[in-house]
């Protein structure tokens, strides 16, 4: 009897502290989502005017664009290059040990950081080499180009992101074995044959993992953002979470960007859900 | 099975990709060493000298030993708390699956993994400025209690993985579950305690987001907030903002030169999990 009260020791301290520091303040969030609340002051409950407003609101519905034109792109991008370049260490090389462990590296360094350090290579480094190249497109800063700035901020985003995903690629690709490639040439099939028959269906569960993890986290861009464009030129690179940030925090809106983060955390759920419905099908069908 | 010749063609394209990697952090590196008017010329060339004018100055400006402290007092004891808290809170549940109680608890710490730190966010920093938690305590706790959903998560699959024989054993003996956690479980859980405390020192030193809302005091501000906070005054001083970047990302890097083949197996270990 004595062990269970052990377990119960341990366990109930942890349950309260995550109740308190976490699930206590998303129920708050959900709260003063429907009331008037400035973040400060008295306040009065409106109902779900906040949620209707969200969705007449052009700031929140430009941030929800950019930030799932963002999200796909990147999620895609990254998953590609990763891919090829788990292929690629994984395949007979030179160098493996080193190559993986440069490659890797994005993943250790402060995003924010390296942010700033991008920011520089578009601001000053492209444009002398655009100048020096005589190209109109490279000569100026992408990022102070409002239809352009979002891409600065998709290389930044996979400059990093690839590091994590191509370990995971790497952890599934080590487990094929090296006599399905073989006995797959011996009935003749190229390269290409190999990777839809063979490499892709062994690595389908890391795919599902790095896709989903991969949309979840970039749907929640924020310091590579901060670092680069602060959200602009005017609003066009501005996220949904900077903009509950900058509302929240800056602009006097608590109650109503609670509510946008109530919507928010839907769409990423309603999201996660999807994905893995439609990735697990295609796992089954394979 | 014939031995495989090297792929050079493979090698080289993954040679230069890699300089993709490489080059800002050559560039943070000449860039820091130089002085303005050699900002006007290539960009690419090294600096006339290796003067660590930039480095005393950026030490001074942004108060870079602060700064490193706090970073380095927060991931200290946030690493140290998570792996043994965080072990101890998954291995009651691991035991205690089959109940009820435990199972939900078990989901429950599972379900905030898709709760965006957006949402609670704002009732979060009310919440802690009101208990006097906006601080570099109040931080440590934080991430310790918000570690808690993903380690809790790996942690289980590897207890589960240890026979219950050995804890048997070790009871006979007279040892209590308090003992046996310690004495037993928790040695056997060396390669797990590993990657957690990877990933958590690795989040804790390099996380921005929290810091940036909890912290109401500059003097506590952590390296990369530091660096945010001085980004008006390094202004188009280039070779001050580098050269405190690089100091900024060097602790990192230097632990990652020594340690890469454990942080990669780490890491690796945790996310196939």
């Amino acid at each position: 009897m004595k062990k269970n009260h052990v377990f119960m020791a341990i366990a109930l301290p942890a349950l309260a502290l995550f109740f308190i520091f976490h699930t206590y303040p998303a129920l708050q969030g959900i709260f003063y989502s429907f009331t008037d609340w400035k973040g400060y002051g008295s306040w009065n409950f409106v109902g779900v005017k906040n949620y209707l407003n969200v969705f007449k609101d052009n700031r929140a519905g430009a941030a929800y664009i950019f930030t799932f034109q963002f999200a796909i792109v990147t999620t895609i991008v990254v998953n590609i290059i990763s891919l090829l370049i788990a292929i690629g260490l994984n395949s007979k090389i030179k160098f493996r040990k080193t190559l993986r462990a440069i490659y890797f590296l994005p993943y250790i360094l402060s995003i924010l950081i390296i942010g700033f350090i991008f920011n520089f290579i578009f601001a000053h480094f492209l444009p002398q080499i655009g100048t020096v190249l005589g190209s109109e497109l490279l000569s100026k800063n992408i990022l102070g180009n409002p239809d352009l700035a979002w891409i600065g901020i998709v290389i930044v985003a996979v400059w990093q992101g690839v590091a994590f995903n191509t370990l995971l690629y790497l952890a599934g690709l080590v487990t094929i074995s090296e006599d399905l490639y073989e006995a797959a040439s011996i009935d003749g099939a190229g390269i290409w044959t190999k990777f839809w028959k063979i490499t892709f269906p062994m690595i389908a569960p890391f795919f599902t993992i790095n896709m989903v993890l991969s949309m979840k986290n970039y749907l929640m861009v924020f310091d590579q953002i901060v670092a680069m464009t602060g959200g602009g030129p005017g609003k066009s690179t501005e996220s949904i979470s900077l903009l509950i940030y900058r509302g929240g925090f800056e602009g006097g809106q608590f109650a109503y960007q609670s509510a946008n983060a109530v919507v928010y955390f839907v769409v990423i759920v309603i999201i996660s859900i999807i994905q893995l419905k439609i990735l697990n099908r295609r796992e089954a069908a394979n | 099975m014939t031995r495989k010749k090297t792929n050079w063609i493979i090698t080289v394209l993954l040679i230069l990709g890699s300089l993709f990697i490489l080059f800002p952090i050559y560039l943070a590196i000449t860039i820091a060493f130089k002085t303005p008017p050699e900002m006007a010329g290539n960009l690419l060339v090294l600096p006339k000298s290796w003067s660590f004018d930039n480095f005393k100055q950026a030490i001074e400006m942004t108060n870079f030993f602060n700064a490193f402290k706090n970073s380095f007092f927060i991931t200290f004891f946030v690493v140290i708390f998570t792996v043994l808290t965080n072990s101890l809170v998954a291995y009651a549940i691991a035991r205690n699956l089959h109940k009820k109680f435990y199972k939900t608890l078990y989901f429950y710490f599972l379900s905030a993994m898709f709760i965006p730190f957006p949402i609670i966010m704002l009732p979060l920093v009310k919440q802690t400025s009101a208990w006097g938690m906006d601080n570099l305590v109040g931080l440590i706790v934080l991430y310790v209690v918000f570690n808690l959903s993903f380690n809790v998560f790996i942690y289980i699959g590897y207890i589960r993985s240890i026979p219950v024989e050995l804890e048997e054993a070790a009871i006979m003996d007279g040892a209590s579950t308090w003992g046996v956690f310690w004495k037993v479980i928790f040695p056997l859980l060396a390669p797990m305690n590993a990657t957690v405390a990877i990933i958590t020192c690795l989040g804790a030193w390099n996380d921005f987001m929290l810091p940036l809302v909890l912290l109401s005091d500059q003097s506590m501000a952590t390296l990369p907030l530091v660096q945010y906070i001085f980004q008006s005054q390094f202004s188009t001083d280039y070779n001050l903002a580098f050269a405190s970047y690089l100091m900024a990302l060097a602790p990192m890097i230097l632990v990652y030169v020594f340690a890469q083949k454990w942080i990669i197996s780490g890491v690796m270990r945790g996310s196939i999990k």
